[in-house]
């Protein structure tokens, strides 16, 4: 009862967001005007704010942005040792330093390391936390840069990267982590920059409290949908994640930017009613997902949760079984992986459910701007399966949706689910699956959730499995690179296209795409794609272990 | 002299990474840390921490053992959930268990190092344990009466199918927790055999017990290995052994357990629970 009060307070607390703080960001990304500090940060950028990008320039403004972070993350963990606030602990090594420079970069913050016992806090916080922020940004402009391919009248530009990546930062991300990271504060969450306190329990035993910028960190993880933790156990130390409160407030974080972008989308589109019609598809998916985890964690099948009495396994005591489901669930919807319980011990179904919200490519509501740039490739999609039906040249707000739209359409959607795939077949085919902690269909399940987790740029893991070793972070580094990057080229393309096309006037065979039906039609489509692509690979790990 | 763009581009990029280093790497952190050492917010930056007369004993968020250097329960102290951070409660290696719901076949070994038991295995060792500290039955489904996971590797003649041939209980080497299954008789495990591999279908045996007194959070290691929490049923479980331990009456325990008892908050969020440390602490100092 108190977890469905949970979800329901949480829903009605992300609707009273959705208008004002939607428009609030329509009104960044499209304002005219740069504050002092932004003018100034232009000079020193060197760039100008007023020239406009052709989809070609934007994009490879991106990739330039992205490439330059990788490197300075990977270089900054490498001579980690060599710097301050090093905790003593040594440089990371090479494989460990790249599988986390994309990591984070990509907004995919899978951790192959221990935060506690392999990162100092300078790299923290300067190294890690600032592509908290500035992936975030990315996948937002990508989004915005989008939806103007969209609107545009045959005018091949799609706004200025460095202005968007700019305002996104400084005017939406960086002042609601600093409000949400004082209410961490408040809670308990530690922010300091000592190496940690060496405290005598009551027994006589040594116990070592440690320390780091933790709030700050916390709230752009959440805020950003990055889910990278200070530590190991990520948010289900107490230090990050002290009271049930807290826990609530998280996931209120982590859906506040990516259910409230189908409003800029609206507004930008000049009809509110289309991201009325975009934010319902994502509802029904992560509402049906969010019921489906929680049912099943709370009956609590299996031979373990059965001998237990409850699925309790992994989960704090703070949170109970539903409070950490609904966590599990909205983490996955969303591109965040950060975690309040340890997913490989839920129950089977309980623990496919992450791997679903995942496969369906991360859209309800996703990532902070990945999750709609996704979702309106799937309303593509369904467009054109539409118009298939009826005869007709499907149309998007006035767009036409032809050859070269559906090519690059379709090559989006096959991305992930390729690499998931093929990633998944080649730890088997090479014996690198033998790093997974549990045997059977659930080492099966490691495996294809750690290709999942990383090809969507989720991060959240089936912890048992080892991978810190040099095939895994390798591999895994390659699928988050690829899984983050062609897909952002292939959108800005296809945003290209789109805005050199006229708009085409609405007629009386325009298939409406605000309407209950089209939504209806959009969640048919997301879910019967995932279905024949990942079924036969859930058959084999969870679906096999629930069903024996 | 121009540029080339491409090398433009990327200048411009670290440009940009580097200014937005500095804002949102060190300034925003570092102005968080200041509005750390405000009256009212210094001491949960600095970690919740605890002091028994100038004594730094612990965090009031972090959960710690309540056992002797030997990992024998201190009989006096309301004990905590198991932990898999380090060798318990160990701050710089926080983990769970990550074991799945269907890890209930144990690796057997001479050497301790080698053998791995299952998670079903650990559930019904922590629920004896548990139930001859606090006196009570410690029995539960799954499990056997000597406390690993009641599993049976049964062969059949058509592997799935046909009459059963030979059964194995897995976990044991000793006398099997039944003697026969289906008519068959029951022998113990060999260690090094994967009963598995050579055909066996596993199969735990729920057995005669419906619910087990010793609460699920007793019994299960929480995701962090450092949950400062138990449930109230865990602390009512406890409350005869310390009552007896210390002297005091049950009645006098059990206030004290309410006034240490978090409520779900706002009334509705998370689940109620009982913060063991300051439990302890307030018992040692007889508040």
């Amino acid at each position: 009862m108190a977890g469905w009060i949970f979800v329901v307070t949480l829903v009605l607390a992300v609707v009273a967001a959705y208008r004002p703080f939607g428009d609030y960001m329509h009104r960044v990304v499209t304002g005219t005007r740069h504050s002092v500090a932004e003018r100034g940060l232009y000079r020193l950028v060197g760039v100008d704010p007023a020239a406009g990008q052709s989809w070609g320039v934007y994009a490879r403004s991106v990739l330039a942005f992205s490439a330059v972070s990788i490197l300075f993350l990977y270089l900054f963990l490498r001579v980690q040792d060599k710097l301050w606030l090093s905790l003593g602990l040594p440089a990371v090594p090479d494989h460990i330093a790249w599988n986390t420079a994309v990591s984070f970069v990509t907004n995919t913050n899978w951790q192959a390391y221990a935060g506690e016992s392999t990162l100092g806090h300078l790299v923290q916080m300067a190294g890690l936390a600032v592509q908290n922020f500035v992936s975030a940004a990315v996948g937002i402009a990508v989004a915005v840069a989008f939806i103007r391919g969209f609107v545009a009248r045959k005018r091949p530009e799609l706004g200025n990267f460095w202005v968007d990546l700019t305002r996104i930062t400084l005017r939406i991300l960086l002042p609601v982590s600093i409000v949400a990271a004082l209410v961490f504060l408040a809670a308990g969450a530690v922010q300091n920059l000592s190496g940690g306190t060496d405290v005598t329990t009551l027994t006589g035993a040594t116990q070592h409290i440690t320390g780091g910028p933790v709030a700050s960190q916390e709230a752009i993880k959440e805020l950003g949908t990055n889910g990278g933790g200070f530590s190991n156990v990520n948010a289900a130390h107490p230090f990050e994640n002290p009271t049930t409160w807290t826990n609530w407030f998280q996931l209120f974080l982590i859906l506040l930017i990516p259910f409230s972008l189908p409003r800029v989308f609206g507004r930008l589109a000049g009809q509110n009613r289309q991201g009325y019609a975009i934010a319902a598809v994502m509802a029904v998916l992560a509402l049906a997902s969010v019921a489906l985890t929680v049912a099943f964690e709370v009956h609590g099948a299996g031979t373990v949760p059965q001998a237990v009495g409850s699925a309790m396994e992994g989960k704090e005591t703070r949170f109970g079984v539903p409070g950490s489901a609904v966590y599990a669930a909205i983490t996955t919807l969303t591109s965040t992986g950060s975690v309040n319980s340890f997913h490989d011990s839920y129950t089977s179904f309980g623990g496919m459910m992450p791997m679903i919200n995942m496969m369906l490519g991360e859209v309800a509501p996703g990532g902070t701007g990945s999750g709609l740039y996704g979702l309106l490739i799937l309303a593509i999609i369904t467009v054109f399966v539409a118009g298939l039906m009826v005869g007709r040249t499907p149309e998007y707000l006035g767009k036409k949706i032809g050859a070269r739209e559906m090519k690059l359409a379709s090559s989006y959607f096959l991305i992930t689910p390729a690499l998931v795939l093929a990633g998944t077949a080649a730890a088997f085919a090479t014996g690198n699956n033998s790093t997974a902690l549990n045997s059977g269909p659930h080492g099966l399940s490691e495996v294809l959730y750690a290709f999942t987790s990383a090809a969507n740029n989720n991060g959240s893991a089936f912890g048992g499995i080892t991978v810190n070793t040099p095939w895994w972070d390798t591999a895994l580094g390659l699928a988050m690179l690829l899984g983050r990057f062609l897909p952002i080229v292939l959108v800005l393309a296809l945003a290209g296209a789109l805005a050199r096309q006229k708009v085409t006037p609405e007629s009386e065979g325009t298939l409406p795409t605000h309407q209950p039906l089209f939504v209806g039609m959009v969640v048919g489509v997301t879910v019967v794609l995932v279905a024949l692509t990942f079924l036969p690979a859930l058959a084999l790990g969870p679906i096999a272990e629930g069903l024996s | 002299m121009r540029l080339p763009s491409w090398l433009a581009q990327h200048l411009a990029a670290l440009r940009a990474l580097l200014v937005l280093t500095v804002l949102t790497g060190l300034l925003y952190p570092l102005l968080l840390v200041a509005a750390g050492r405000l009256p009212g917010l210094s001491d949960k930056s600095d970690g919740s921490l605890l002091s028994v007369g100038g004594r730094t004993v612990g965090s009031s968020l972090i959960g710690q053992s309540f056992a002797d250097a030997d990992g024998n329960a201190d009989p006096r102290y309301f004990q905590s959930r198991p932990s898999a951070a380090g060798d318990g409660y160990d701050p710089t290696a926080t983990s769970a268990s990550n074991l799945g719901p269907e890890s209930v076949v144990d690796t057997l070994s001479e050497d301790p190092d080698d053998a791995a038991p299952s998670l079903l295995t650990q559930v019904c060792a922590r629920s004896v344990a548990v139930g001859k500290l606090e006196g009570v039955d410690g029995s539960r489904p799954y499990c056997t009466t000597d406390g690993v996971g009641a599993v049976l590797a049964v062969f059949h003649r058509d592997g799935f199918t046909g009459p059963i041939t030979r059964v194995v209980s897995v976990n044991q080497t000793g006398t099997p927790f039944v003697a026969t299954y289906e008519g068959v008789t029951v022998e113990p495990a060999t260690i090094g055999e994967d009963y598995q591999a050579l055909g066996g279908v596993i199969t735990p045996i729920r057995g005669s017990v419906t619910r087990s007194v010793v609460p699920a959070d007793a019994v299960t290691a929480s995701a962090s290995g450092l949950d400062p929490h138990i449930s109230p049923a865990y602390a009512q479980l406890q409350v005869p052994r310390i009552a007896r331990e210390r002297g005091l009456t049950q009645d006098a325990v059990r206030t004290m357990v309410r006034k240490h008892t978090d409520g779900r908050a706002l009334g509705f969020l998370g689940e109620p629970a009982v913060n063991v440390l300051e439990l302890n602490l307030a018992l040692d100092e007889g508040r």
